[in-house]
Protein backbone atom coordinates (compact mmCIF):
# COMPACT_ATOMS: atom_id res chain seq x y z
CA UNK A 1 0.00 0.00 0.00
CA UNK A 2 1.07 3.57 -0.66
CA UNK A 3 0.63 6.55 1.63
CA UNK A 4 -2.36 8.65 0.56
CA UNK A 5 -0.52 11.90 1.21
CA UNK A 6 3.03 11.35 -0.01
CA UNK A 7 2.91 8.02 -1.93
CA UNK A 8 5.72 6.57 0.21
CA UNK A 9 5.32 3.03 1.59
CA UNK A 10 2.37 2.88 4.00
CA UNK A 11 2.60 1.31 7.47
CA UNK A 12 -1.00 1.84 8.69
CA UNK A 13 -4.25 1.36 6.82
CA UNK A 14 -7.41 3.15 7.99
CA UNK A 15 -10.22 1.47 6.10
CA UNK A 16 -13.02 3.83 7.16
CA UNK A 17 -11.12 6.62 5.39
CA UNK A 18 -10.23 4.25 2.53
CA UNK A 19 -6.66 5.35 3.15
CA UNK A 20 -3.23 4.21 4.24
CA UNK A 21 -0.39 6.35 5.59
CA UNK A 22 3.36 6.25 6.07
CA UNK A 23 4.58 6.95 9.61
CA UNK A 24 5.01 10.76 9.45
CA UNK A 25 1.76 11.26 7.50
CA UNK A 26 -0.13 9.02 9.94
CA UNK A 27 1.05 11.14 12.89
CA UNK A 28 -0.11 14.23 10.97
CA UNK A 29 -3.50 12.51 10.39
CA UNK A 30 -3.89 11.82 14.15
CA UNK A 31 -3.01 15.39 15.13
CA UNK A 32 -5.47 16.73 12.53
CA UNK A 33 -8.28 14.49 13.79
CA UNK A 34 -7.75 15.67 17.37
CA UNK A 35 -7.40 19.32 16.36
CA UNK A 36 -10.62 19.04 14.36
CA UNK A 37 -12.50 17.40 17.25
CA UNK A 38 -11.35 20.14 19.63
CA UNK A 39 -12.38 22.88 17.17
CA UNK A 40 -15.67 21.34 16.01
CA UNK A 41 -16.93 20.77 19.54
CA UNK A 42 -15.29 23.84 21.13
CA UNK A 43 -13.55 21.59 23.68
CA UNK A 44 -10.54 23.63 24.77
CA UNK A 45 -10.05 27.37 24.37
CA UNK A 46 -6.65 29.06 24.02
CA UNK A 47 -4.76 29.34 27.28
CA UNK A 48 -6.94 26.93 29.24
CA UNK A 49 -5.34 24.45 31.66
CA UNK A 50 -6.16 20.84 30.87
CA UNK A 51 -6.04 17.84 33.20
CA UNK A 52 -5.71 14.57 31.27
CA UNK A 53 -6.88 11.43 33.05
CA UNK A 54 -4.20 8.82 32.31
CA UNK A 55 -4.33 5.09 33.00
CA UNK A 56 -1.01 3.99 31.50
CA UNK A 57 -2.87 2.67 28.44
CA UNK A 58 -2.53 3.67 24.79
CA UNK A 59 -5.53 6.00 24.61
CA UNK A 60 -4.79 8.23 27.56
CA UNK A 61 -1.02 8.42 27.03
CA UNK A 62 -1.59 9.01 23.31
CA UNK A 63 -4.06 11.77 24.17
CA UNK A 64 -1.64 13.46 26.56
CA UNK A 65 1.07 13.36 23.89
CA UNK A 66 -1.29 14.67 21.18
CA UNK A 67 -2.52 17.57 23.34
CA UNK A 68 1.07 18.60 24.11
CA UNK A 69 1.97 18.28 20.42
CA UNK A 70 -0.93 20.60 19.59
CA UNK A 71 0.40 23.14 22.10
CA UNK A 72 -2.07 22.69 24.95
CA UNK A 73 -1.09 23.22 28.58
CA UNK A 74 -1.89 19.69 29.77
CA UNK A 75 -0.98 17.92 33.03
CA UNK A 76 -1.80 14.28 33.83
CA UNK A 77 -3.88 12.64 36.55
CA UNK A 78 -3.30 9.01 37.51
CA UNK A 79 -5.70 7.26 39.88
CA UNK A 80 -4.36 4.14 41.63
CA UNK A 81 -7.27 1.70 41.73
CA UNK A 82 -5.68 -1.03 43.87
CA UNK A 83 -6.04 -3.78 41.25
CA UNK A 84 -2.89 -5.66 42.33
CA UNK A 85 -0.01 -6.04 39.89
CA UNK A 86 -2.08 -4.50 37.08
CA UNK A 87 -2.32 -1.18 38.93
CA UNK A 88 1.38 -1.29 39.83
CA UNK A 89 2.27 -1.80 36.19
CA UNK A 90 -0.13 0.78 34.74
CA UNK A 91 1.07 3.40 37.25
CA UNK A 92 4.65 2.72 36.21
CA UNK A 93 3.84 3.43 32.55
CA UNK A 94 2.09 6.70 33.45
CA UNK A 95 4.98 7.85 35.67
CA UNK A 96 7.63 6.91 33.12
CA UNK A 97 5.79 8.80 30.38
CA UNK A 98 5.56 11.94 32.53
CA UNK A 99 9.14 11.67 33.82
CA UNK A 100 10.68 11.18 30.36
CA UNK A 101 8.96 14.33 29.08
CA UNK A 102 9.26 16.46 32.21
CA UNK A 103 5.47 16.66 32.61
CA UNK A 104 3.44 17.11 35.78
CA UNK A 105 1.51 14.03 36.93
CA UNK A 106 -1.03 14.44 39.75
CA UNK A 107 -1.62 11.16 41.60
CA UNK A 108 -4.56 10.00 43.70
CA UNK A 109 -4.56 6.58 45.34
CA UNK A 110 -8.04 5.21 46.01
CA UNK A 111 -6.88 3.03 48.93
CA UNK A 112 -4.60 5.59 50.59
CA UNK A 113 -6.81 8.63 49.98
CA UNK A 114 -10.31 7.15 50.20
CA UNK A 115 -9.82 3.95 52.20
CA UNK A 116 -10.81 1.31 49.64
CA UNK A 117 -9.73 -0.31 46.38
CA UNK A 118 -11.87 -1.16 43.35
CA UNK A 119 -11.99 -4.88 44.29
CA UNK A 120 -13.04 -3.90 47.87
CA UNK A 121 -15.74 -1.59 46.54
CA UNK A 122 -17.08 -4.13 44.06
CA UNK A 123 -17.27 -6.85 46.73
CA UNK A 124 -18.86 -4.68 49.40
CA UNK A 125 -21.44 -3.09 47.11
CA UNK A 126 -22.02 -6.29 45.09
CA UNK A 127 -21.42 -4.29 41.94
CA UNK A 128 -19.58 -5.44 38.83
CA UNK A 129 -15.91 -4.38 39.20
CA UNK A 130 -16.13 -2.17 36.08
CA UNK A 131 -19.13 -0.38 37.56
CA UNK A 132 -17.35 0.35 40.87
CA UNK A 133 -14.23 1.37 38.92
CA UNK A 134 -16.06 3.73 36.55
CA UNK A 135 -17.98 5.35 39.38
CA UNK A 136 -14.81 5.89 41.43
CA UNK A 137 -12.80 7.27 38.51
CA UNK A 138 -15.52 9.71 37.42
CA UNK A 139 -15.78 11.01 40.98
CA UNK A 140 -12.03 11.36 41.55
CA UNK A 141 -11.41 12.91 38.11
CA UNK A 142 -14.04 15.57 38.66
CA UNK A 143 -13.07 16.26 42.27
CA UNK A 144 -9.36 16.58 41.39
CA UNK A 145 -9.94 18.84 38.36
CA UNK A 146 -12.02 21.23 40.49
CA UNK A 147 -9.71 21.08 43.53
CA UNK A 148 -6.63 21.90 41.41
CA UNK A 149 -8.33 24.64 39.40
CA UNK A 150 -8.14 23.07 35.93
CA UNK A 151 -10.43 24.54 33.27
CA UNK A 152 -11.12 21.25 31.59
CA UNK A 153 -10.81 17.51 32.20
CA UNK A 154 -9.86 15.41 29.14
CA UNK A 155 -10.35 11.65 28.94
CA UNK A 156 -9.06 9.13 26.40
CA UNK A 157 -12.46 7.90 25.19
CA UNK A 158 -12.04 7.12 21.50
CA UNK A 159 -14.39 6.46 18.59
CA UNK A 160 -14.66 2.76 19.48
CA UNK A 161 -15.50 3.50 23.12
CA UNK A 162 -18.15 6.02 22.21
CA UNK A 163 -19.70 3.82 19.52
CA UNK A 164 -19.84 0.88 21.97
CA UNK A 165 -21.41 3.01 24.71
CA UNK A 166 -23.95 4.35 22.22
CA UNK A 167 -24.71 0.80 21.07
CA UNK A 168 -25.40 -0.26 24.68
CA UNK A 169 -27.49 2.81 25.44
CA UNK A 170 -29.60 2.28 22.32
CA UNK A 171 -30.09 -1.43 23.04
CA UNK A 172 -31.58 -0.51 26.43
CA UNK A 173 -33.03 2.90 25.36
CA UNK A 174 -31.30 4.69 28.20
CA UNK A 175 -32.64 8.11 27.27
CA UNK A 176 -30.89 10.00 30.07
CA UNK A 177 -27.53 8.48 29.12
CA UNK A 178 -28.22 9.19 25.42
CA UNK A 179 -28.84 12.83 26.30
CA UNK A 180 -25.52 13.00 28.15
CA UNK A 181 -23.49 11.19 25.49
CA UNK A 182 -21.55 13.96 23.83
CA UNK A 183 -17.85 14.77 23.29
CA UNK A 184 -18.25 17.78 25.60
CA UNK A 185 -20.10 17.97 28.89
CA UNK A 186 -20.18 21.64 29.87
CA UNK A 187 -19.12 22.82 33.30
CA UNK A 188 -21.87 23.33 35.87
CA UNK A 189 -21.83 23.99 39.62
CA UNK A 190 -19.81 21.09 41.08
CA UNK A 191 -18.92 19.70 37.64
CA UNK A 192 -15.74 20.40 35.64
CA UNK A 193 -16.05 20.63 31.85
CA UNK A 194 -15.31 17.18 30.42
CA UNK A 195 -14.03 16.60 26.90
CA UNK A 196 -13.18 13.61 24.72
CA UNK A 197 -10.69 14.83 22.08
CA UNK A 198 -10.08 11.31 20.67
CA UNK A 199 -13.63 10.90 19.44
CA UNK A 200 -12.51 11.02 15.79
CA UNK A 201 -9.82 8.32 16.21
CA UNK A 202 -10.32 4.57 16.58
CA UNK A 203 -8.42 2.55 19.16
CA UNK A 204 -6.41 0.82 16.44
CA UNK A 205 -5.21 4.26 15.33
CA UNK A 206 -4.29 5.14 18.93
CA UNK A 207 -2.25 1.94 19.30
CA UNK A 208 -0.46 2.67 16.00
CA UNK A 209 0.14 6.28 17.11
CA UNK A 210 1.82 5.08 20.32
CA UNK A 211 4.01 2.57 18.47
CA UNK A 212 5.13 5.23 15.97
CA UNK A 213 5.76 7.83 18.70
CA UNK A 214 7.70 5.33 20.84
CA UNK A 215 5.20 5.57 23.70
CA UNK A 216 5.37 2.52 25.99
CA UNK A 217 1.95 1.62 27.32
CA UNK A 218 0.33 -1.26 29.15
CA UNK A 219 -0.85 -3.75 26.52
CA UNK A 220 -2.33 -6.22 29.00
CA UNK A 221 -6.05 -5.86 29.65
CA UNK A 222 -7.34 -5.18 33.16
CA UNK A 223 -7.89 -8.62 34.79
CA UNK A 224 -11.25 -7.46 36.18
CA UNK A 225 -12.65 -6.42 32.78
CA UNK A 226 -12.67 -9.93 31.31
CA UNK A 227 -16.05 -10.76 29.77
CA UNK A 228 -17.67 -7.40 30.47
CA UNK A 229 -20.58 -6.14 28.39
CA UNK A 230 -18.70 -3.23 26.85
CA UNK A 231 -16.13 -5.62 25.30
CA UNK A 232 -18.97 -7.66 23.81
CA UNK A 233 -20.40 -4.55 22.15
CA UNK A 234 -16.99 -3.70 20.69
CA UNK A 235 -16.62 -7.22 19.32
CA UNK A 236 -20.03 -6.98 17.62
CA UNK A 237 -19.26 -3.54 16.17
CA UNK A 238 -15.84 -4.64 14.91
CA UNK A 239 -17.44 -7.60 13.11
CA UNK A 240 -19.83 -5.16 11.38
CA UNK A 241 -17.01 -2.70 10.67
CA UNK A 242 -14.98 -5.45 9.00
CA UNK A 243 -17.76 -6.00 6.47
CA UNK A 244 -18.72 -2.37 6.18
CA UNK A 245 -15.87 0.05 6.98
CA UNK A 246 -17.04 3.39 8.37
CA UNK A 247 -20.09 1.98 10.18
CA UNK A 248 -18.88 2.90 13.68
CA UNK A 249 -18.10 6.48 12.67
CA UNK A 250 -21.41 6.99 10.87
CA UNK A 251 -23.30 5.43 13.80
CA UNK A 252 -21.68 7.79 16.31
CA UNK A 253 -21.52 10.99 14.28
CA UNK A 254 -25.00 10.43 12.85
CA UNK A 255 -26.27 10.17 16.42
CA UNK A 256 -24.43 13.31 17.52
CA UNK A 257 -25.85 15.27 14.61
CA UNK A 258 -29.39 13.93 14.39
CA UNK A 259 -30.12 11.84 17.50
CA UNK A 260 -28.51 13.61 20.43
CA UNK A 261 -30.64 16.78 20.25
CA UNK A 262 -33.75 14.63 20.71
CA UNK A 263 -32.49 13.26 24.04
CA UNK A 264 -30.72 16.32 25.46
CA UNK A 265 -33.79 17.36 27.45
CA UNK A 266 -33.76 14.03 29.34
CA UNK A 267 -30.20 14.76 30.49
CA UNK A 268 -31.07 18.33 31.46
CA UNK A 269 -33.95 17.01 33.58
CA UNK A 270 -31.51 14.67 35.37
CA UNK A 271 -29.17 17.57 36.23
CA UNK A 272 -32.00 19.58 37.75
CA UNK A 273 -32.81 18.92 41.38
CA UNK A 274 -29.23 17.99 42.29
CA UNK A 275 -27.98 18.99 45.71
CA UNK A 276 -24.58 18.73 47.40
CA UNK A 277 -23.62 15.34 48.84
CA UNK A 278 -23.72 15.51 52.62
CA UNK A 279 -20.13 14.18 52.87
CA UNK A 280 -18.14 15.43 49.90
CA UNK A 281 -20.30 18.18 48.40
CA UNK A 282 -20.46 16.63 44.92
CA UNK A 283 -23.79 17.22 43.14
CA UNK A 284 -26.15 14.28 43.62
CA UNK A 285 -29.89 13.64 43.26
CA UNK A 286 -31.57 15.15 46.33
CA UNK A 287 -33.51 13.20 48.96
CA UNK A 288 -35.71 16.19 49.84
CA UNK A 289 -34.11 16.48 53.32
CA UNK A 290 -30.66 17.71 52.31
CA UNK A 291 -29.10 14.48 53.58
CA UNK A 292 -28.33 12.70 50.32
CA UNK A 293 -25.01 10.90 49.84
CA UNK A 294 -23.54 10.70 46.36
CA UNK A 295 -22.98 7.27 44.77
CA UNK A 296 -19.23 7.45 45.44
CA UNK A 297 -19.69 8.19 49.16
CA UNK A 298 -22.25 5.38 49.44
CA UNK A 299 -19.76 3.00 47.79
CA UNK A 300 -17.00 4.20 50.11
CA UNK A 301 -19.24 3.76 53.17
CA UNK A 302 -20.07 0.18 52.19
CA UNK A 303 -16.45 -0.69 51.33
CA UNK A 304 -14.96 0.79 54.51
CA UNK A 305 -17.88 0.15 56.88
CA UNK A 306 -17.88 3.84 57.77
CA UNK A 307 -21.35 5.17 58.62
CA UNK A 308 -24.44 4.83 56.46
CA UNK A 309 -25.59 3.15 54.37
CA UNK B 1 7.72 -17.71 11.04
CA UNK B 2 7.30 -16.81 14.71
CA UNK B 3 3.95 -15.34 15.73
CA UNK B 4 3.66 -13.58 19.09
CA UNK B 5 0.17 -13.31 20.55
CA UNK B 6 -0.76 -11.23 23.62
CA UNK B 7 -3.25 -11.40 26.49
CA UNK B 8 -1.96 -13.88 27.49
CA UNK B 9 1.44 -13.76 25.80
CA UNK B 10 2.27 -16.88 23.79
CA UNK B 11 4.27 -17.80 20.70
CA UNK B 12 3.49 -19.98 17.70
CA UNK B 13 5.69 -21.31 14.91
CA UNK B 14 3.82 -21.30 11.59
CA UNK B 15 4.69 -21.57 7.92
CA UNK B 16 4.34 -18.03 6.56
CA UNK B 17 1.02 -17.43 4.84
CA UNK B 18 0.91 -15.15 1.77
CA UNK B 19 0.37 -11.87 3.64
CA UNK B 20 -0.84 -10.27 6.87
CA UNK B 21 -4.51 -10.53 5.92
CA UNK B 22 -4.17 -14.27 5.24
CA UNK B 23 -2.39 -14.78 8.58
CA UNK B 24 -5.18 -13.01 10.50
CA UNK B 25 -7.80 -15.01 8.62
CA UNK B 26 -5.96 -18.26 9.44
CA UNK B 27 -5.89 -17.34 13.13
CA UNK B 28 -9.53 -16.19 13.15
CA UNK B 29 -8.57 -12.65 14.23
CA UNK B 30 -10.69 -9.66 13.18
CA UNK B 31 -8.17 -7.22 11.58
CA UNK B 32 -9.94 -4.19 13.07
CA UNK B 33 -9.17 -5.49 16.58
CA UNK B 34 -5.36 -5.77 16.26
CA UNK B 35 -2.16 -4.12 15.13
CA UNK B 36 0.33 -6.29 13.30
CA UNK B 37 3.98 -5.56 13.98
CA UNK B 38 6.39 -7.36 11.64
CA UNK B 39 10.04 -7.35 12.70
CA UNK B 40 9.37 -4.31 14.95
CA UNK B 41 7.65 -2.31 12.19
CA UNK B 42 3.93 -1.74 11.68
CA UNK B 43 2.53 -3.76 8.79
CA UNK B 44 -0.51 -3.18 6.56
CA UNK B 45 -2.85 -5.99 5.54
CA UNK B 46 -1.24 -6.54 2.16
CA UNK B 47 2.31 -6.88 3.53
CA UNK B 48 4.00 -10.08 2.37
CA UNK B 49 5.32 -12.41 5.04
CA UNK B 50 8.43 -14.54 5.11
CA UNK B 51 9.36 -17.67 7.07
CA UNK B 52 12.10 -15.75 8.90
CA UNK B 53 9.72 -13.01 10.14
CA UNK B 54 8.75 -12.38 13.75
CA UNK B 55 5.19 -11.08 13.77
CA UNK B 56 3.46 -9.67 16.84
CA UNK B 57 -0.33 -9.56 16.81
CA UNK B 58 -1.16 -6.91 19.37
CA UNK B 59 -4.77 -6.52 20.51
CA UNK B 60 -6.02 -2.94 20.57
CA UNK B 61 -9.46 -3.39 22.12
CA UNK B 62 -9.62 -2.10 25.67
CA UNK B 63 -12.67 -2.55 27.80
CA UNK B 64 -13.89 -2.21 31.32
CA UNK B 65 -14.87 1.08 32.91
CA UNK B 66 -14.43 3.78 30.33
Amino acid sequence: MKCRRCRDRAVVDVRRHNAAFCGPCFLHHCREQVRRAIDDFDMIRPGERVLVAVSGGKDSLGLWDLLRELGHDADGLYVGLGIGAYSDESGRYAREFAHARGLKLVEVDLEADHGFSVPDGARAARRAPCSACGLSKRHVFNETAIAHGYDVLATGHNLDDEAAVLFGNVLRWETGYLGRQHPVLPAAPGFARKVKPLVRLGERELAAYCVLRGIDYIVEECPMAHGNRHLGYKEALNAIEERSPGTKASFLFGFLERGHPRFAADARDEREGLEPCLRCGAPTPGDGRGEALCAFCRLQARATGSGRP
Amino acid sequence: MKVVLRNPRRELELPAPRDVEALLHELGVVPESVLVIRNDTLATRDEHLDDTDVVEIRPVVSGGAR
